[in-house]
């Protein structure tokens, strides 16, 4: 089994930052990209200069920059998780049916998203945990999820409990069907669609490994 | 008709109980904090509420829903770590809640200003915020039909207007404005500045006075 040792690259499990920095290195140079709240965001530290990568935030922004800080905050100037936020050289503001038209329409390149649960085909479910004490709150995550060309999920694999997130069908409310491409965990770095899921690298464990965790079939992803 | 107005009280005056209002604004920025505390005042109740949320803290929309003056919201994202009126009076079953997911909820009021009857989005297929909904498979996707969101009422904040009406917003304050003031009947907008006819750029002109009918200036 020498392909399940070639395609581990790190020794242990990757921390939070490790993985936003991964993720940062695999968007392609020019894109356009909205980064969710909580984890997906810490990707943009991570993002270097010459990608030049355009971020769009769903209230109504393209090129959106860092954190505000001090004098920069400014209460017109935040983004989609209500935080302030400032403007780079080239940025643009547009209403909110023309914000999700750009993401309906097809134009971005990718969206990072956090899952509460990913299926073997690519379906998601991050919005809502079902619970009927929850107040249910959806935002633009249905939107991102249909919209965007490609959808990164990044989450770790296994819940508190030590279920795995990767699952066969969701149990969970759906937020879209089919329409997650490749999925970031701690664990392992996996390729979602049709044909079932292909397993890019792992960290800190086998393919064997990984599988007895992941209850759905994994093979190593033709490199 | 354009009316300039001198106070919030007046620019909300004629609004009815059980009037539809929208209300603009993504989290605080873009709400217009002056015109919902006078909606406050003016004792309208029975409201049905089209935001992207429902209230934060304990101001504007979020005391509008405690003093149990909404019905129903029509939003997104009600629930947020600082949503707790609105929390308090859904889990007490006193407000009702329709749950759109954001770009839906921005073209339904989109749809409504610009004369249109519905239309087919692929955003929510398969999910429960579609259920009961016609569905089609057009252009390569299975879409679903979602319907216009009208209103009585817009309360909106712009950054400035003209003699004419005509609008310029902040930033991503701009958010909901410029949809909101063509979906409403009467579109109420407070602004930081007011300046001739003339004065704005025709060409950076967001929304046209056209859609406006009252303008308040507030500090």
């Amino acid at each position: 089994m020498s392909s399940a040792t070639s395609i581990q690259t790190s020794d242990k499990p990757l921390g939070r930052d490790d993985l936003a920095r991964l993720v940062a290195r695999d968007i392609s140079p020019g894109s356009f990209v909205n980064l969710g709240i909580g984890q997906p965001t810490l990707v943009s530290n991570y993002l270097e200069p010459e990608q030049n990568i355009t971020l769009h935030t769903e209230n109504g922004m393209l090129g959106m920059g860092p954190e505000a800080t001090g004098d920069q905050i400014d209460g017109d100037l935040i983004n989609a998780g209500k935080i302030p936020v400032t403007e780079l050289p080239g940025a643009s503001y547009f209403h909110h049916a023309d914000s999700f038209a750009i993401m309906r329409g097809g134009h971005l390149d990718i969206c990072v998203l956090g899952a509460f649960q990913v299926s073997a085909t690519g379906d998601l479910a991050n919005w809502h945990t079902g619970a009927p004490d929850a107040i249910p709150a959806v935002g633009g995550a249905m939107d991102l999820a249909t919209g965007a060309k490609d959808v990164f999920v990044m989450m770790t694999l296994l819940t508190r409990e030590g279920v795995s997130k990767l699952v066969e069908s969701c149990s969970y409310p759906l937020t879209g069907i089919g329409c997650v491409t490749r999925v970031y965990t701690d664990k392992a770095v996996f390729l979602t669609g049709p044909d079932g899921v292909q397993v890019r690298e792992t960290f800190g464990c086998s393919l064997e490994e990984l599988q007895a965790l992941v209850p759905v079939p994994l093979a190593a992803a033709s490199a | 008709m354009l009316n300039f107005v001198d106070t919030v009280g007046e620019a909300v005056a004629g609004i009815q109980d059980g009037s539809t209002v929208m209300i603009g604004g993504f989290g605080n920025a873009g709400q217009p904090f002056e015109l919902i505390d006078a909606l406050m005042d003016c004792g309208a109740t029975d409201l049905t509420v089209v935001n992207n949320n429902a209230g934060q803290g304990d101001q504007g929309l979020a005391l509008l829903i405690k003093e149990g003056r909404v019905k129903k919201m029509i939003c997104s994202f009600p629930r947020q770590s600082d949503s707790w009126h609105f929390d308090a009076k859904f889990r007490a079953g006193e407000i009702e809640l329709e749950l759109v997911p954001q770009g839906n909820l921005a073209e339904r009021i989109r749809a409504a200003g610009a004369g249109i009857g519905g239309f087919f989005t692929p955003t929510g297929y398969g999910t429960m915020l579609a259920e009961g909904k016609e569905t089609r498979f057009l252009d390569g996707k299975w879409q679903v039909f979602e319907t216009p969101i009208h209103a009585d009422v817009a309360l909106i904040k712009a950054l400035t207007a003209d003699g004419k009406g005509n609008l310029v917003y902040r930033k991503t304050a701009r958010n909901f404005g410029p949809i909101m003031a063509a979906a409403a009947k009467h579109s109420i907008v407070q602004v930081s500045e007011i300046v001739p006819t003339g004065g704005l750029d025709p060409e950076v002109i967001v929304t046209p006075g056209i859609y406006v009918n009252s303008i308040v200036k507030v500090a």
